[in-house]
């Protein structure tokens, strides 16, 4: 950690993943904290993500109150939350009715579906970025494959953590003791 | 029908939901259309597929999709409360989780907890951008800018945003 934010950056940090998270939170919050700004490493982040996805709940807001959490406490928590769903909360508010109306016209749809593969575009690259740069055992790097298939084949998530958070703690047991 | 008596089975329903959504909002799409198509009626299923095509659409976390449920049955104070009570509880389960994990910070069990989900938070990540690719894979264009996109992302440093002005431009002169 190269230094602290404070909570007015956490703040405005988030507003801003909020507001430009095409494709999903994961992807631009690891962006933001990891490349832009180096208030976190590629395995804090990591870490923070990987325990809001097991437990229940939203699990871009589980890691902005993980991060919140880490810097600040509660009020920590509160302003990354906070910061996280303002944005999307007055945008949605104000396009809810206008989608409704225009949303499935031609020229719409088809800016839509442009945005939306670059987005998934985005979303991969973060993934194999991750990955280069952690540089996982081969271990590890199986369990994330399975976790990628499973859930690419739809799998119901409850079942896929069932199946892997087992590995993933025996895998990190033994390599810990390395 | 929908309004102020909407709001209390609105705000139930969603808290018992959330407490079943573990590994992230999404995971739970059919319970909720159980609860807001099947149960109550509140919309119909092509209604509830395009508010989950916009939160998937607009930035923000998915979740959003709740809100916008929420704003549907009860306005303003539906959003609000629809959200609260999705996100509230399992804010506080965070939270003291992440309580826990800064005053046992180091302790073997939980670093052996942390590196163990690193794995699968990755693959989550994969299978989500690939969904998200072949629901927007309409012809050999998109698939393209998924895969240029992919590229760029993982090989620069550069702001993604370039790749969604591009993917938007593309689309618009392309896709209709």
């Amino acid at each position: 950690m190269s230094e602290r934010p404070s909570r007015t950056a956490l703040f405005l940090g988030y507003l801003q993943i909020g507001l430009t998270s095409f494709g999903g939170v994961n992807a631009w919050a690891r962006r933001f904290f990891v490349e832009k700004k180096g208030w976190l490493t590629e395995q804090e982040y990591a870490e923070v993500l990987g325990i809001g996805q097991v437990l229940p709940g939203p699990n871009a807001l589980n890691t902005a109150i993980g991060i919140g959490t880490y810097f600040h406490g509660a009020t920590g928590a509160i302003v990354c939350a906070l910061g996280l769903f303002t944005g999307p909360m007055v945008l949605l508010a104000a396009v809810a009715s206008l989608y409704d109306t225009y949303g499935q016209l031609p020229l719409v749809r088809a800016i839509l579906t442009g945005i939306a593969a670059a987005a998934a575009g985005m979303v991969m690259g973060t993934a194999v970025k991750m990955v280069t740069k952690l540089r996982p055992s081969r271990t590890l790097l199986c369990i994330g494959l399975a976790a990628f298939t499973l859930a690419a084949l739809k799998v119901r998530m409850p079942y896929v953590l069932l199946m892997l958070a087992p590995l993933g703690l025996i895998a990190a047991w033994r390599e810990l003791d390395r | 029908m929908t309004g102020e008596d909407d709001l209390w089975p609105l705000v139930t329903g969603f808290l018992g939901i959330s407490l079943l959504s573990v590994g992230g909002g999404i995971a739970v799409l059919p319970e909720m259309h159980r609860l807001v198509v099947e149960s109550h009626g509140w919309m119909d299923g092509l209604a509830f597929a395009k508010r989950y095509a916009l939160a998937q659409a607009a930035p923000g976390p998915n979740i959003m999709v709740v809100g916008l449920i929420g704003w549907h049955v009860a306005g303003a104070i539906g959003m609000v409360s629809a959200m609260l009570a999705m996100c509230g509880p399992t804010s506080l389960l965070a939270y003291a989780f992440a309580r826990l994990r800064r005053r046992v910070a180091g302790a073997r069990w939980m670093r052996v907890f942390e590196r163990g989900m690193v794995p699968i938070a990755i693959g989550l990540i994969a299978a989500s951008g690939l969904l998200l690719a072949s629901g927007a894979a309409e012809g050999w264009l998109p698939v393209a800018i998924s895969a240029g996109s992919t590229l760029f992302v993982w090989r620069t440093r550069r702001s993604p945003l370039w790749v969604l002005a591009v993917g938007a431009v593309l689309g618009a002169l392309f896709l209709h």
